[in-house]
């Protein structure tokens, strides 16, 4: 008998397979585990710093406690659009509620919203967080138009979850944009600790790398759908196993957005 | 070793440059970190050289170093730091990681649980070239203007973080930390691979209590690189934005001399390194022994002609040490201020960690007992390993107490620690592996004489060099030091040091014997029988010279668990795991999982649930 088709002869020749799937998914589940320590290793040494601070809760003043919660900020309401002034951010730092004994309540940080320039705290990474969910939904549907062996419903659901990762990468793009504007950089941050700006953009970048990465293994995935190749294979495994890489870099955002945002 | 199995004719490059045969990736592994060892080694005898002599001037080093490192023939400290540091990091990761666990990771494991190759031959590639390029980067770190890494092995920032800290922190470092970056891409895409081949790709019959103790090492050793590197590259990560982008991440409150004043970057905590460090520097000295361990476990059992003592209690000790390593790391830290109640939960989990390596030692003690033991190369070694690994360990229990480990932290008594447990003895493993299955690499023997000469003065001159150690230790005499003679309470060590570097140099000696050995029986060595330890397991029923795919024809089926030595109802003194039962009726000796059935289907029924089964077992449960 010839033994060169090695590679392409993987099939499981010892009975039940352990967990009844394929090698190539199971490193894939290997691979996903390793990833999920990469991120804890991130977000343990994010926790190690952030606790090194005292909570902005614990040392704002009373009165720029009760702008938060009512969600109104009077300075300089007279000039709608002087709100994202950096007059903002350093009246903020007078006022104390930016310094760099402590660390920024998120909500003071994340409060932009493309388009207008109301005080909306965290509607924006939900709405990213939101985007980036739907994604997943369209990836299982694609997964799952593949087990039915739906040509046109997994392209059409891989598009979409494609579309998805962009539009994740561009609200990534633009929150960036407005938080280097307002002046954070790697070693300098307006808004406390310089290690706050720091930890943000390492582990928001870390992970935008994964969607990245994600985004370009769905599109190389996609036009394999295209030219059929899964049809002739049989099967739409590889939608499968990216479809699992996608959930995991959803996944991981879950706990990136409740430890920097929400926290 | 013409190969017309193949639909191509394979050409030079693809059969021994970018192979994806997992034979010839395991003899890349291994030649690539005996000259990765044959570098380490040099290096230590260096430095031990400035030990002894600390006054002398080896007119050598400077012909060899040059004048800015070397000069007058004496090392200069600096550069004495960038040797130890490059010796600790080329030792662990790139021969007894690297070399020990992809080597015989590659070679065994699709051939002990009967797989054509590994599950993705080309990540199999890529692994090995992703350790190659590393090597090369960490190699060329010697090579710069500001010397390599001389932080130690552990480059704990500041002095890692700070480029301008001393001279090796400066590029040398940033090579150190992409070096290390490329390894651990390296070590994943092996692990996974690894893993995968263990889990799918056995034949029929091989269920998991039918798994060689080799295949098992491997296997949980995969499974904690898995874990555990990636964590390391976070850490690293981290470290390469403070050095490179200016966070500060791992620097707080710095205040430098020579008028630059505090330092800008603060916040960030240099012990935050050292937990993300240990979380994976302790796993991985059980990446390095495991394997080690596993090896031995089967050169053992074959050349004491008994079955392994304790297979059963073999996995879950195994088990047991890979769950515990990761909750150790902390005893790393004892003297970093660690709250008393945590260093209290660490050291009560590191001297638990001695009962699983304890069952280890006493199974092979138990195996050797009363076998028809064969004195070969490889059993002399995997003897070796059992000595070196007892010695050893019981100095960890010292090391594990907090109260003692604060006077003895930083001292020789560490370094002669963990020399004898997981450095000489993971060579010793090694080179068991080494001898064992060099037949079953190359298709030759290697030379029996030289092989004995290399194993006693190896195993002599091991003790030799760390056993003064731990007196050196005990009085105090701190590691890493550069010279001692203007210290005055360390002066009667002196002679001390001497004595030890003699050995350590008899020692470097008996590898080049080896080194002699391993590539001539290459070319002129006595060539091999099929099954030259008349062993079990799978590997011995494949063809001597290497084919691609493993196996003529269909891969062999597995009846049996591998260590049927001297069944007193057989004729022979082995039965490989591939030969079916005769129907002799009388169960006189069986595996301690399960009975033997001669029909491998129903073997694969029962046995679904493998821990499950092997736990049950444990209690004995299982038994009616």
């Amino acid at each position: 008998m010839s033994n060169h088709a090695v590679s392409t002869k993987p099939t499981w020749a010892g009975g039940k397979s352990p967990f009844k799937i394929s090698y190539g998914k199971l490193m894939m589940w290997f691979f996903l585990l390793s990833d999920a320590f990469t991120f804890s290793s991130l977000l343990v040494g994010y926790g190690a710093v952030r606790f090194s601070f005292p909570s902005a809760e614990e040392s704002v003043p009373a009165e720029v406690q009760t702008w938060v919660k009512h969600n109104v900020v009077p300075f300089k309401t007279d000039n709608h659009e002087a709100f994202h002034d950096h007059g903002f951010v350093e009246s903020m730092q007078m006022k104390g509620v930016f310094s760099e004994s402590h660390w920024p309540a998120p909500d003071m940080v994340f409060n932009h919203f493309p388009g207008t320039h109301l005080h909306l705290p965290l509607m924006f990474v939900s709405l990213m967080t939101f985007i980036l969910i739907l994604s997943s939904v369209t990836m299982v549907l694609a997964v799952e138009a593949g087990q039915r062996m739906e040509k046109n419903k997994v392209q059409l659901y891989m598009l979409l979850t494609i579309v998805g990762g962009f539009m994740f990468l561009g609200c990534q793009a633009w929150e960036w944009t407005m938080f280097i504007g307002e002046g954070a950089k790697l070693f300098t941050n307006p808004f406390g600790p310089v290690t706050f700006a720091a930890l943000f953009f390492l582990v928001t970048g870390f992970h935008g790398f994964h969607v990245f990465s994600g985004v370009v293994l769905n599109i190389i995935i996609y036009l394999n759908v295209l030219r059929g190749t899964y049809e002739r294979r049989g099967h739409y495994e590889m939608v499968e196993k990216v479809g699992l890489y996608w959930h995991f870099v959803d996944l991981v955002w879950v706990f990136v957005f409740t430890f920097f945002y929400l926290i | 070793m013409s190969n017309d199995h193949g639909h191509h004719k394979e050409t030079f490059i693809s059969k021994y440059i970018f192979s994806m045969d997992h034979k010839m990736i395991s003899k890349q592994f291994l030649i690539t970190g005996i000259i990765m060892g044959v570098i380490g080694v040099a290096m230590s005898i260096l430095f031990r050289l400035q030990l002894a002599w600390p006054d002398s001037s080896f007119p050598i080093l400077e012909w060899l170093f040059g004048e800015k490192w070397a000069p007058e023939g004496r090392l200069d400290s600096g550069f004495y730091m960038g040797l130890v540091t490059i010796h600790g990091t080329i030792m662990v990761f790139y021969v007894l990681t690297a070399g020990l666990s992809g080597t015989f990771s590659n070679l065994l494991i699709p051939l002990q649980v009967g797989a054509r190759d590994m599950a993705s031959p080309f990540m199999n590639m890529l692994s090995y070239w992703f350790f190659f390029l590393s090597s090369v980067v960490l190699m060329s770190s010697m090579f710069v203007e500001t010397g390599p890494a001389s932080g130690g092995w552990t480059v704990y920032p500041p002095l890692s973080a700070l480029e301008k800290a001393m001279p090796g922190s400066g590029l040398g470092m940033t090579l150190w930390l992409t070096a290390i970056i490329l390894f651990i891409v390296s070590a994943l895409l092996g692990g996974i691979n690894y893993i995968a081949t263990v889990l799918n790709m056995r034949t029929k019959g091989m269920s998991m209590n039918r798994l060689p103790l080799t295949i098992w090492a491997f296997l949980l050793t995969a499974i904690l690189g898995l874990l555990s590197f990636p964590v390391l590259l976070g850490g690293g990560l981290l470290l390469m934005f403070d050095r490179l982008a200016g966070t500060s991440f791992y620097l707080s409150d710095i205040f430098l001399g020579g008028g630059v004043g505090a330092l800008e970057q603060t916040g960030g905590s240099p012990i935050l390194f050292q937990h993300l460090f240990w979380f994976l520097g302790h796993p991985e000295v059980y990446i390095i022994i495991m394997p080690a361990l596993g090896i031995t476990s089967e050169v053992i059992a074959v050349n004491a002609r008994k079955p392994i003592f304790g297979y059963t209690a073999m996995i879950i000790s195994l088990m047991g040490i890979s769950v515990l390593s990761f909750l150790v790391w902390g005893h790393h830290m004892f003297i970093t201020g660690m709250n008393p109640l945590l260093g209290t939960v660490f050291l009560i989990m590191t001297l638990i960690i001695a009962v699983p390596s304890a069952v280890k030692t006493f199974n092979y003690l138990a195996t050797l007992w009363r076998g028809s033991i064969r004195f070969t190369n490889g059993m002399m070694f995997a003897i070796g390993l059992v000595s070196l690994f007892i010695t050893g360990g019981l100095t960890g229990l010292f090391l594990g107490n907090a109260a003692l480990d604060i006077t003895l932290h930083d001292t020789y008594f560490v370094v002669a620690h963990f020399h004898l447990v997981m450095g000489s003895s993971a060579i010793m493993g090694m080179m068991a592996g080494i001898y064992h299955w060099y037949p079953r690499m190359f298709g030759r023997m290697m030379n029996k004489t030289l092989g004995y000469i290399h194993f006693w003065l190896t195993f002599v001159s091991a003790y030799l060099v760390f056993f003064p150690m731990h007196f050196q230790g005990l009085a105090g005499v701190p590691r890493r030091y550069y010279s001692f003679n203007i210290l005055p309470e360390f002066a009667p060590w002196l002679d001390v040091n001497v004595f030890i570097t003699l050995a350590a140099i008899l020692g470097g000696v008996a590898q080049i014997i080896f080194l002699y050995n391993f590539f001539s029986s290459i070319f002129v060595g006595e060539k091999s029988v099929q099954n030259p330890w008349e062993a079990n397991t799978l590997e011995w029923t494949a063809p001597v010279e290497h084919i691609h795919g493993n196996w003529e024809g269909e891969i062999p089926t597995v009846y049996r668990w591998p260590y049927d030595y001297s069944r007193p109802d057989a004729d022979s003194d082995f039965i490989p795991q591939n030969v079916p039962d005769t129907g002799s009726s009388e169960e006189v000796y069986v595996s301690p999982t399960k009975p033997d059935t001669s029909d491998a289907k129903e073997v694969e029924e029962k046995d679904n649930v493998m821990l499950f089964a092997l736990i049950k077992n444990w209690f004995g449960l299982g038994r009616a």
